[in-house]
């Protein structure tokens, strides 16, 4: 293994070593990207109920912010995020508002196409940033798990990465795993997915017994896959349910409440390592602003993204606020991206892990119409 | 070549050899068959629940619960004593029609026309993820897709966008046109409804053209008032209609004269939404957009671009004549190669594995839970786009371990005194020359050599 050290100990050979894309030797520090599949409404979340059209642009929807705690002189959390509300208020917490990737339609199958291989044409980048980040970071921390049977497409790409969801399945006996593994070894691909399969099933030990049925238990069982030294140290956990056309009110509220039982347990279950840690939750696209004709909102354009960990340097919202009035809106109906969710991620990333804000950006998100990645985002 | 044509034709264009099934004198010749022979409603279809007796017990649930909760008030109660029945009625339709569908495949003599039937309604994916219609799922199937899968695309997409099912799922039911009069009650009371564009949406994204094919918000919106009073009957205000049948609401429908793709539909009730699907269903950009799945379901993820023109040309020629697209498909060199060109979806490997066995029922609840566990619960894909049809959905490593983990559990389930691995590691894959054979035969037990045969690469491909 090549780290800072043994290279240190090579003396002045530096400069006939392979290229070294690494900055700097592994640290403790743990990543967990939480996606928000189906266009979570951001207006809806962090609300900015300081905006003087906000009561009457949103109608109904402004309903559950009556009395909600405000987060500054413009914005309120909803009510249902009890857990990362107190983050918020111990400054590990950060929300950055009126953000979207640069791609521009309202296709959810595209969007997320766009925000998992950080390009804004979908289908036009085959890999997913989270594994070109594996890419720049040392082997050590190269390390990442889906908490999932299948791997998402922002994981896919050249690094190997694991899949993990509790199975119900009775396991396989050792006998028939030893058996299974000889018979892949002609076959490269099944033979690479066995290795990760079986590596990750000593890991998990009894954790088939907690069927993760609910988003607390997934955010325990990515705590419990991150946390030990040999295990994953990059999670990304999938959530649905936000693509909420009709009886938004209530649909959100119960989503909300289960993005926050996740956070919770993710913190619970990290203990001490919660300090270097980094949790960002995204989605593909934001909602209109006014309530449709069912008491919904239908695919939009600019949503907020979340940064919760020890890590962040929170108790903040982050926006350049383009308001709500008619006149602001994007196409007339939506909430006008004034920030790239893409340059918060990488922003976030290159601070977290010691990477060159510029190179970081150009490597996980080439099509990122920003210059300069967000800075600032996570504690010094 | 003839062995290895068999092989093809029962794995990649099938759902697996059945056991003790005799090889066909010419594999495209079998398969040409099953064009015309191909049955819309085999025996446990035919069983199966229809959708106007589902939504007939459901609203007669629904009901009840109502009137359980007002005597529950009046008695002072939060919520009544009985224990709410809708949920497991509606589990219970979903896993029997579950245990049809399995059944359907599991003794099929024609397995190509059921591997369509399973394409297209992925390709018109709606998912038991919604509470309203679990119960609706199987039938959507088994009304919308089956009787049209060697009929015409359009008359596909007529039948489709007019399911109870899917009206429901995409929340087309309830949209209502703001000028309707049913709006204009609405607004004198102060209540406001209106439109909801999301069946429309994907209509165009999924169903027909395609995304990015050219067409604008402002025809996604056209589109959705135009299909304004397309709902179920039995629901709403009122409830009009036949429960759990098609129901055209005029009081919600939006009057107008309408434009979509540049091209003018007169205001004509349900009429005018029929018309705009005839002609996206008909549209150049439907015929590449279905002609690109079909291929990359068959020929895998990145299909060769000349087969795709073919398929294309083929549905343009006919105009969506389904029967002309298939046998260009069967007449495609591309799709007679002997390397193994898909990594086969959780259905297809449970399906390929049980008619190797010899089983040809499998419990509804068990197939279900089962799908679950491997990745791909029935009818509950996570959007309406379906399941992604393309390795890299399918080959995972914790998908992989579970695959194992079920060939284990069936291989001991089977009746492994009677089935002999080797032998059937012969038949099912005639022509092929691989590491299973030598790996089965050393096996430890006979149900070990049956689920190695189940995990090996052989049966995860096709």
């Amino acid at each position: 293994m090549v780290d800072r050290r043994s290279l240190l100990a090579a003396g002045l050979s530096l400069g006939f070593a392979p290229r070294i894309a690494f900055a700097r030797a592994a640290t403790d520090r743990r990543f967990v990207f939480i996606l928000q599949r189906g266009a979570a409404d951001g207006l809806g979340t962090v609300a900015p109920v300081g905006d003087p059209a906000f009561a009457g642009q949103r109608g109904a929807l402004a309903e559950p912010f009556a009395g909600a705690t405000k987060l500054d002189g413009m914005f309120a959390l909803h009510p249902a995020l009890g857990a990362i509300g107190d983050l918020y208020r111990a400054r590990e917490a950060l929300f950055v508002h009126a953000v979207a990737s640069p791609y521009r339609e309202r296709s959810h199958f595209d969007g997320q196409n766009a925000l998992e291989t950080g390009s804004a044409q979908p289908y036009a980048i085959k890999d997913g940033w989270m594994n070109r980040l594996l890419g720049l970071l040392p082997p050590d921390e190269a390390r990442a798990i889906a908490v999932a049977a299948t791997v998402p497409m922002a994981l896919r790409g050249k690094v190997e990465v694991a899949s993990y969801a509790p199975s119900a399945l009775p396991d396989a006996s050792d006998d028939l795993i030893a058996r299974v593994t000889r018979l892949y070894e002609g076959d490269a691909q099944l033979h690479a997915l066995w290795a990760q399969a079986t590596a990750t099933r000593m890991l998990t030990g009894d954790l088939a017994a907690d069927q993760g049925r609910n988003a607390a238990a997934t955010g325990e069982l990515a705590a419990k896959l991150i946390a030990p030294d040999n295990g994953a140290r990059i999670a990304m956990i999938e959530t649905g349910g936000w693509d909420t056309h009709a009886g938004q009110v209530g649909r959100l509220a119960a989503q909300l409440k289960g993005l926050d039982a996740m956070t919770a347990a993710l913190k619970a279950g990290l203990g001490p390592l919660w300090a270097q840690t980094l949790v960002i939750v995204a989605t593909e696209f934001g909602r209109t602003v006014r309530v449709n004709g069912t008491g919904g909102t239908d695919h939009g354009t600019a949503s907020v993204a979340m940064l919760m960990g020890g890590a962040v340097r929170g108790g903040r919202v982050v926006a350049d606020w383009p308001g709500l009035a008619d006149a602001t809106l994007y196409e007339g109906r939506d909430l006008k991206a004034t920030g790239d969710v893409n340059a918060v991620v990488a922003g976030a990333l290159a601070q977290h892990y010691g990477l060159d804000p510029a190179r970081a950006l150009a490597a996980l998100f080439p099509a990122s119409r920003a210059t300069r990645p967000t800075e600032g985002l996570l504690r010094a | 070549m003839a062995k290895q044509d068999i092989r093809i034709a029962w794995h990649r264009f099938g759902l697996g050899l059945r056991l003790n099934e005799a090889p066909p004198a010419d594999a495209r010749a079998w398969l040409e068959r099953q064009i015309t022979a191909y049955d819309p409603a085999p025996p446990p279809i035919a069983a199966a629940a229809k959708s106007p007796a589902i939504a007939a017990e459901i609203f007669a649930l629904l009901e009840e619960r109502q009137q359980a909760r007002q005597e529950a008030r009046l008695v002072g109660e939060a919520r009544p004593m009985a224990a709410n029945a809708i949920g497991p009625a509606s589990r219970r339709h979903l896993t029997d029609a579950i245990g049809a569908r399995g059944a359907a495949a599991l003794s099929t003599d024609t397995p190509f026309a059921e591997r369509l039937v399973h394409f297209w309604a992925n390709h018109f994916a709606i998912s038991a993820d919604k509470q309203r219609m679990i119960a609706l799922t199987g039938a959507f199937e088994f009304e919308a897709i089956r009787p049209h899968v060697m009929g015409r695309f359009a008359d596909m997409v007529q039948a489709v966008e007019r399911h109870p099912a899917m009206l429901i799922f995409l929340d087309q039911a309830q949209s209502v046109g703001p000028g309707s009069p049913a709006a204009q009650r609405a607004a004198a009371n102060g209540r406001k409804r209106g439109l909801n564009e999301n069946l429309a949406r994907e209509i165009m994204e999924l169903h027909t053209l395609g995304v990015r094919t050219g067409y604008s918000q402002g025809d996604v919106t056209e589109l959705a008032r135009a299909l304004t009073g397309w709902t179920v009957g039995g629901l709403g205000q009122g409830r009009a209609g036949e429960p759990g049948r098609f129901l055209f609401a005029r009081q919600v429908h939006e009057p107008g004269e309408r434009r979509i793709l540049g091209k003018p539909f007169a205001a004509g009730e349900e009429d005018q939404g029929a018309a705009m699907l005839d002609m996206l269903a008909t549209h150049p950009a439907t015929a590449k957009h279905i002609a690109t799945k079909l291929a990359r379901h068959f020929a895998g993820d990145a299909p060769p671009p000349v087969m795709v023109a073919r398929l294309e040309a083929a549905f343009v020629r006919s105009g969506g004549d389904l029967p002309t697209v298939y046998r260009a498909l069967i007449a495609s060199p591309e799709v007679w190669v002997p390397q193994p060109l898909k990594f086969r979806s959780p259905w297809d490997w449970t399906i390929a594995v049980l008619r190797a066995s010899g089983v040809r029922e499998f419990p509804g609840p068990a197939l279900s839970g089962l799908q679950q566990q491997l990745g791909q619960p029935v009818w509950k894909p996570d959007s309406p786009a379906g399941w992604d049809d393309t390795d890299a959905t399918w080959a995972a490593p914790d998908a992989l371990m579970r695959r194992v983990e079920a060939a284990q559990r069936l291989a001991s389930r089977a009746q492994s005194a009677t089935l002999d691995a080797r032998l059937l590691a012969r038949d099912q894959f005639p022509g092929s020359t691989s590491a299973t054979a030598e790996a089965v035969a050393r096996a430890e037990s006979p149900p070990q050599a049956l689920a190695l045969l189940f995990a090996s690469p052989d049966f995860m491909r096709r």
